[in-house]
């Protein structure tokens, strides 16, 4: 959550970003370009480069390799950036050896849902850049274009292991707008850190967050959520519209950046991540999106998901999750400790998710919390099992399965060497590679990166 | 014979205990939090009370029940330093959140006791990981000071608070100097002003009726806070800034009596020498790592560890209600300070310092001399653990609160079992399970 001093109300209703505080700026006019649309993405295209590596194979170690397998002693060799192999054994030639006996290797841990860069430390007003509050359909802002990448949560993430991370809009409005993929490599710029490749997604919201933003708080539209629902569907329908007079249109259409996000979903190419907490509402959502021809990649925090975990499966929609978040407001009323492993005992697609600076940086604690508490309501699930709600599940979700989120020859080696077993509270990530590149080593102090923001501060990254 | 004659007395006394069976928890490891952890030690429960702890061998006098806890840990409840228990059923809906009040006359005249609900949800949901008692602290509403909180047993039917006035909460720093008008400066000199003014009043100088009109205070917060003064409770004062914690430092030579407890303190160990020569516990989260904010620049996760190495007293508690962090999760909390002290360059806890910053510590900084140890004449406030209390894997087994066994039901392991993976739904709806 934001803060930890902020007033407790406040803060509570400010949950992860959701937050509904900050400065209430007249919206800009949108510009009046005409002409045809370029290429809205390549304009903004990642800058992003792997650093050097070297062939590295980890050996006898412990691997979960993020799809629900497991191997015991066994070995791992990456280099070039990419996984070479996995098995009993690999070819050690020409690389570096590391001994893992008594230590776990892991897939990096991918977060759907994250704030870093956009509420970043310090949350300070001039901070407060993940909501665009000033209208709550905002399809056209892109989170991108917020993240600050001087941000120290991610040197906090990539200390516990998050190597991909999606970094979202704010749940103050019903289209909060557009969600990036990072690879948790500081940078210069944002654009420095996007993943190549990786879709954009279209975050929206449902529930209390944006009736209270707009009906409680500026007396407009959407006020209740049967308003949201009416408004989001007048949206749609207005982006169907759009497409159809751009299929029409002979010559080069007025540009229109809400449009295009929204069109972007309808084609399939931007995938919506749904911050939804009670199962009649996610049903009502699925609903909407079948009226206008979309698909729900994944509803987040969504509280209630093991009320309708057939729901969810029948429609291939993913629940991200919090282990055991409950209580903050009305609608997370009904949080039980066995969300993720009851949607995942169900045969959905079950993600630990964080929205929370601090969250992010123990998302193997809270799967292993949320494992044990299924284990006991009668569950068999497997601990590698349970390492796929961290690994190839937010992958999917995030479309980047091809790429990252499991141990598999030709992807990206982005890996964790654990200390122990990662669902103990006792382990910590000694090394973590992205890319094949060793950008994090508990033992080398030259390996822990410092944002320049915490530079000759009195922490100076949590290394003083 | 006369354990039964004891529990009449007490049932003639009001409406309290029932009889209870004596027990003797055999085999587990026992953490005492007095000493080394017993291996198959054995524990001795009657009326309420332990009235034996002993290795493996120890005799069980035949009345007492023989409960088998091989391969599980027992050890004393867990004690939240500080928490929200109780006060809050749904934090973000103002009806049913009983811990600040902004627009209220009085501040520090006010008792949190008055509003705690012991059918809150959060007491069931606490106890079922293991929390017996806990520490409960108000929010600042519209002042610096929150008001008087209190310290709650969580046993099922607990009525009465264990201390209803256990301590006074101010608040400084960024969030002081905002409430108090903009700086630090004016924080700084709205606390002293108020312990003056109940000072004036402690002392009786004036009429009555003057000190009613030259009071800046209202005249119940001036009496309430005659309390601190005269050291019948501690003052808490939430500061993270060290140069904030120097000068918070300087409150108990400016007041005598004064008994002072910092709260988050997230800079503490870079004045950690400073804290313990002054005598002053600490009661902070023990997770903030990030420079969060401007007074917290200095965040870090070996803050714990470094104030314990430095001779401070040091209790875990969730200052905020946040569900970030939750104080069922306390143990979680400590374990990761014993993890600190492993990663190279890290500062962290011993398991039994660990343990002991959500059980005992937090039990005489609040002056509990019944809670956080496993030793005869304690409260019987005993928690099986299937294992290692402070893994993630772990859970209680049993929870007894003053010798009785709790439910570890709540809302949440009913809903749970309502919802079960592979129910049957063809008969009728989710809402005929119980």
């Amino acid at each position: 959550m934001l803060g930890g001093h902020v007033i407790v109300l406040a803060g509570l209703l400010a949950l992860g970003g959701c937050a509904t505080t900050g400065q209430n700026i007249a919206a800009p006019a949108g510009p009046a370009l005409s002409g045809s649309a370029p290429d809205a993405e390549s304009a903004f295209a990642s800058t992003y480069r792997p650093w050097p590596g070297v062939a590295t194979v980890i050996r006898n170690v412990t691997i979960y390799d993020g799809k629900g397998g497991r191997v015991d002693g066994g070995a791992v060799r990456f280099e070039a950036g990419k996984v070479v192999a996995l098995g009993a054994s690999v070819n050690e030639g020409g690389a570096t050896l590391i001994d893992g006996a008594g230590k776990w290797v892991t897939p990096g841990i991918i977060d759907i849902h994250s704030h870093l860069g956009d509420y970043p430390s310090p949350g300070v007003a001039a901070h407060q850049d993940g909501n665009e509050i000033t209208g709550p359909v905002r399809p056209e802002v892109w989170s991108v274009h917020s993240v600050w990448p001087q941000d120290p949560g991610f040197s906090r993430a990539l200390a516990g292991g998050v190597t991909v991370l999606h970094v979202l809009p704010g749940s103050a409005n019903l289209f909060g707008g557009r969600g990036t993929t990072l690879k948790n490599v500081y940078g210069r710029t944002a654009e420095d850190m996007m993943m190549p490749g990786a879709p954009f997604s279209l975050k929206m919201a449902c529930g209390e967050n944006p009736k209270r933003v707009y009906g409680s708080g500026k007396g407009q539209m959407p006020g209740t959520r049967m308003g949201n629902v009416a408004m989001m569907r007048q949206t749609w329908a207005n982006a169907r519209d759009y497409q159809a007079r751009l299929k029409a249109s002979k010559g080069p259409m007025k540009r229109d950046l809400q449009m295009e996000t929204l069109a972007g979903v309808l084609e399939g190419r931007i995938l919506v991540q749904n911050h939804c907490y009670r199962a009649d509402e996610m049903a009502n959502i699925i609903a909407m999106s079948k009226e206008f021809g979309y698909k729900v990649s994944a509803f987040h925090h969504a509280v209630e998901a093991y009320k309708i975990a057939d729901l969810l499966k029948e429609n291939g929609i993913c629940a991200a999750l919090w282990a055991d978040w409950w209580g903050f407001k009305m609608e997370s009323y009904d949080g039980i400790q066995e969300n993720l492993p009851f949607v995942h005992a169900d045969g959905g697609c079950a993600i630990t998710h964080s929205d929370d600076a601090d969250g992010i940086q123990r998302l193997n604690q809270e799967t292993a919390k949320a494992l044990a508490n299924g284990r006991r309501m009668g569950m068999t699930i497997r601990d590698e099992e349970a390492w796929t709600w961290v690994a190839i599940n937010p992958a999917k979700a995030l479309g980047i399965a091809d790429k990252v989120g499991s141990l598999e020859p030709g992807k990206q080696a982005d890996i964790v060497l654990w200390s122990g077993n990662p669902l103990s509270v006792y382990s910590r990530p000694e090394k973590v590679w992205v890319d094949g590149a060793l950008l994090y080593d508990t033992n080398d102090p030259a390996r822990r990166p410092v944002s320049d923001f915490e530079l000759g501060q009195p922490g100076e990254g949590d290394r003083k | 014979m006369k354990a039964v004659f004891f529990a009449l007395l007490l049932a003639a006394a009001g409406p309290a205990l029932a009889a209870q069976e004596d027990i003797a928890l055999v085999g587990g490891r026992v953490v005492t939090n007095g000493g080394a952890p017993i291996d198959n030690g054995v524990v001795l429960i009657s009326d309420g009370v332990v009235v034996g702890v002993g290795p493996a061998g120890t005799p069980v006098p035949s009345r007492f029940r023989r409960i088998d806890t091989t391969g599980k840990w027992v050890t004393p409840g867990i004690v939240a330093g500080l928490s929200q228990i109780g006060a809050a059923e749904v934090a973000g809906e103002q009806t049913a959140n009983d811990l600040g009040a902004d627009k209220a006359e009085d501040s520090a005249a006010l008792m949190l006791d008055a509003a705690l609900n012991p059918a809150d949800s959060s007491l069931a949901v606490s106890r079922a990981d293991g929390v017996t008692t806990a520490v409960v602290g108000p929010a600042p509403g519209s002042r610096l000071f929150a008001g008087q909180g209190a310290v709650i047993s969580l046993a099922a039917g607990s009525v009465n608070a264990l201390r209803p006035r256990a301590f006074q909460y101010v608040v400084y720093g960024e969030r002081g100097a905002q409430l108090a008008g903009g700086s630090r400066s004016a924080a700084w000199a709205e606390i002293t002003n108020a312990l003056e003014e109940a000072q004036a009043v402690q002392q009786g100088r004036g009429t009555p009726r003057d000190q009613a009109r030259n009071l800046r205070i209202t005249r119940n917060d001036a009496e309430a806070l005659t309390l601190v003064l005269r050291s019948a409770q501690p003052l808490l004062v939430r500061v993270d800034r060290a140069s904030d914690i120097r000068q918070v430092l300087k409150l108990p030579s400016m007041y005598p009596g004064l008994q002072l407890v910092l709260l988050s303190a997230n800079e503490g160990w870079m004045v950690a020498d400073e804290i313990a020569r002054a005598g002053v516990p600490v009661v902070t989260l023990g997770m903030n790592n990030r420079p969060d904010t401007f007074e917290a620049l200095g965040a870090t996760m070996s803050n714990v560890g470094r104030l314990v190495a430095a001779g401070v007293k040091v209790a875990l508690g969730t200052p905020d209600l946040d569900a970030s962090f939750q104080p069922r999760n306390l143990p979680h909390y400590a374990g990761n300070l014993v993890a600190q002290g492993r990663v190279p360059g890290g500062v962290g806890l011993s398991w039994d310092q660990a343990f002991a910053a959500i059980s005992r510590a937090p039990a005489e900084i609040f002056g509990l001399s019944q809670q956080g140890q496993l030793k005869p004449g304690a409260s019987a406030d005993v928690v099986v653990w299937s294992g290692d209390p402070l893994e993630l894997a772990s859970a209680p087994e049993q929870v007894f609160i003053r010798g009785e066994a709790q439910s570890l039901e709540s809302r949440q392991t009913r809903l749970a079992r309502r919802y079960l993976p592979g129910r049957d739904r063809s008969q009728l709806p989710e809402m005929y399970r119980r």
